[in-house]
């Protein structure tokens, strides 16, 4: 899976309180609406900047709080192509492969605000175009590949009738 | 070969012998969605065309968060989980019953047991020996319908506690400490036991506080062994019958260990907007607060109104400072009545909220304005959480918050004890 787009740089410790806040708890049954405000509460211009295949690019724990799958799932409709970040809280993580969202653990301190990435996420490698430099990135567990693999987890659910993870 | 508590209870519902790092699909025990991330588990089970529950009488659907609901939207998202409980045969906790966490560890779950549940602090219930997990709707959707999740069996760390709490310390400045100590990423996927004297002497209610927060170091789960002080705990609940011991065995292999004593420890406040931003009360004694909050799933039990309502006795709030207490369920709530504490608290100028979520994740009952700060016994003060970003949130024990309610600004309790 390969894709190019603009970095959109952020800091550690980006919560889910940033990503999908509690007032506006009553978008959550309107996904598409409550994407207009994605990461309003750490640049509330990021929802009208983005372009489909642009890249969230963060520090340290990225999606740290609520279970709430919202914050991904709106991350991906707003078109995000991946998340970038150095570390990344663990439910956020699962959550994000289970809506097919790409997430990736890389040093992100060699990318900068609206540098060119071309990411490819199977090999885990992100070629920063701005800078002419290539970074590695940690590779997913195999069972997180699975599930993205097939669409996300509902779909992986669906076209094996069960959870398949032994296969890999 | 030897296993840690998470080990021994995952095998168990594996059937296989499963050590960290395994990948295993496990039989779950019980499923908890509340009005947040329940609708959208439900709208997912209708994509799959599965909708049922599994275990029906172990589905807890919680009205919590946003309860009473405050706009039709929510009405209308809890439309959604009142229908699929009338369906599938699956419970509702409606509004008033409580906050999903309390509620599950008071009515539905036992040691040895595999909860999964659509909320981060669903690890409450590692308090009672359980393997208790936060996911997101899908994944708890998808265990709901089908009875199963899969898991990576995580490995521990042993946070082994000594010492005695001074007079004024309880174990919620341990645990915010001990989060400052590691950092909020600092148990990132990791299973926390707690063991050691101190916490063999802990009360269940302050093992909850515990397991609560344990997801604020990252962790997976929050557990404990589960020993006299849980068969207490359950006999007085009515499920005596369904205790059982569980403890790590003596020489399980932990990735690290954690040796804390308790005895300096002084009372400990998280400042925003991160709750390992920890200071000592002294530290941040005298900051100005605008309104305080005594409830929760973290700290909103009969033993913290208790420690709240005395302290409070035959003084006031300050009045440039709202005090809120909500009790974390209709039990707790009722207790609280019979027990006069609810009397004492309005007399002192606090607002009572019913049982539920109130403030803590800003969708209704006491959002802050532009500036303000709350001083709150909840477990998370990230930015924006009470409902407006321009908000500072602090967290202390419920006696910091009392102390604070009087002075109208951050105080060390022991001078009202
Ligand atoms: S009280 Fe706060 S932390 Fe606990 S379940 Fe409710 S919103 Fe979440």
């Amino acid at each position: 899976m390969q894709i190019k787009g603009k970095a959109f740089k952020f800091g550690d410790s980006i919560s889910t309180d940033h990503i999908a806040p509690g007032r506006l708890f009553h978008l959550r049954t309107n996904l598409p609406e409550l994407a207009k405000h994605v990461l309003e509460d750490a640049d509330p211009e990021f929802a009208q900047k983005v372009r489909p295949g642009d890249f969230v690019v963060a520090g340290k724990n990225f999606g740290l709080g609520s279970s709430r799958e919202h914050a991904p799932t709106i991350i991906k409709i707003a078109g995000v192509g991946a998340v970038l970040a150095q570390s990344f809280a663990r439910i956020f993580y699962r959550n994000a492969i289970n809506v097919g969202l790409p997430v990736l653990i890389c040093d992100t301190t060699q990318i900068d605000q609206d540098d060119e990435l071309e990411v490819d996420v199977g090999k885990g490698e992100v070629k920063n175009l701005t800078k002419g430099i290539t970074i590695a990135a940690k590779p997913l567990p195999d069972v997180m590949i699975k599930i993205l693999n097939d669409g996300g987890l509902l779909e992986h659910f669906r076209k094996h009738g069960g959870f398949a993870l032994d296969a890999y | 070969m030897t296993k840690t508590i998470a080990e021994k209870i995952l095998s168990e519902h594996s059937g296989t012998d499963a050590y960290a790092g395994d990948i295993i699909v496990a039989d779950i025990d019980a499923a908890l969605v509340q009005d947040g991330t329940g609708p959208l588990a439900v709208q997912q089970l209708q994509k799959l065309g599965m909708e049922k529950a599994a275990k029906p009488e172990r589905t807890v659907l919680f009205i919590d968060h946003a309860a009473p609901s405050p706009r039709k939207e929510l009405s209308n998202a809890h439309k959604i989980l009142r229908d699929f409980a009338a369906r599938t045969g699956a419970i509702l906790s409606d509004v008033n019953e409580g906050v999903c966490h309390q509620r599950m560890v008071e009515d539905y779950m036992n040691p040895g047991e595999v909860l999964i549940g659509a909320d981060s602090h669903t690890c409450t219930a590692g308090a009672l020996g359980a393997f208790a997990t936060g996911m997101g709707s899908t994944d708890v959707a998808i265990g709901i319908a089908s009875g199963k999740t899969w898991l990576r069996v995580p490995e521990t760390f042993k946070v082994y506690v000594t010492g005695e709490f001074k007079k004024g310390v309880y174990p919620k400045d341990f645990i915010l400490h001990f989060i400052g100590m590691i950092g909020a990423d600092g148990a990132t996927y990791k299973a926390l036991e707690f063991c050691g004297p101190a916490i063999d002497a802990l009360a269940m209610s302050d093992r909850f506080t515990l397991a609560n927060m344990a997801v604020e170091a990252g962790a997976k789960a929050g557990l404990f062994a589960s020993d006299e002080t849980t068969r207490a705990y359950l006999e007085e609940r009515g499920r005596g019958d369904k205790w059982r011991p569980i403890s790590a065995d003596e020489d399980a292999s932990y990735e690290q260990i954690f040796k804390v004593d308790v005895s300096e420890l002084e009372p400990t406040v998280s400042c925003p907007h991160t709750v390992d931003n920890t200071k000592t009360v002294g530290e941040v004694a005298g900051t100005k607060i605008d309104q305080v909050l005594v409830g929760t799933c973290t700290n909103g039990r009969i033993e913290d109104l208790r420690i709240v309502a005395k302290m409070l006795e035959g003084r006031t709030r300050n009045p440039n400072t709202r005090l809120l207490v909500c009790p974390a369920s209709r039990d707790v709530y009722l207790k609280a009545i019979e027990e006069g504490l609810i009397a004492k608290l309005i007399a002192a100028g606090a607002a009572i909220i019913n049982p539920g979520c109130a403030a803590c994740v800003g969708v209704h009952a006491g959002i802050l304005g532009d500036g303000e700060a709350c001083l709150a016994t909840q477990n998370r003060n990230f930015q924006g959480r009470m409902g407006n970003p321009e908000g500072f949130i602090y967290l202390g024990s419920p006696a910091v918050a009392a102390a604070t309610a009087i002075e109208g600004a951050i105080a060390d309790p022991r001078k009202y004890l």
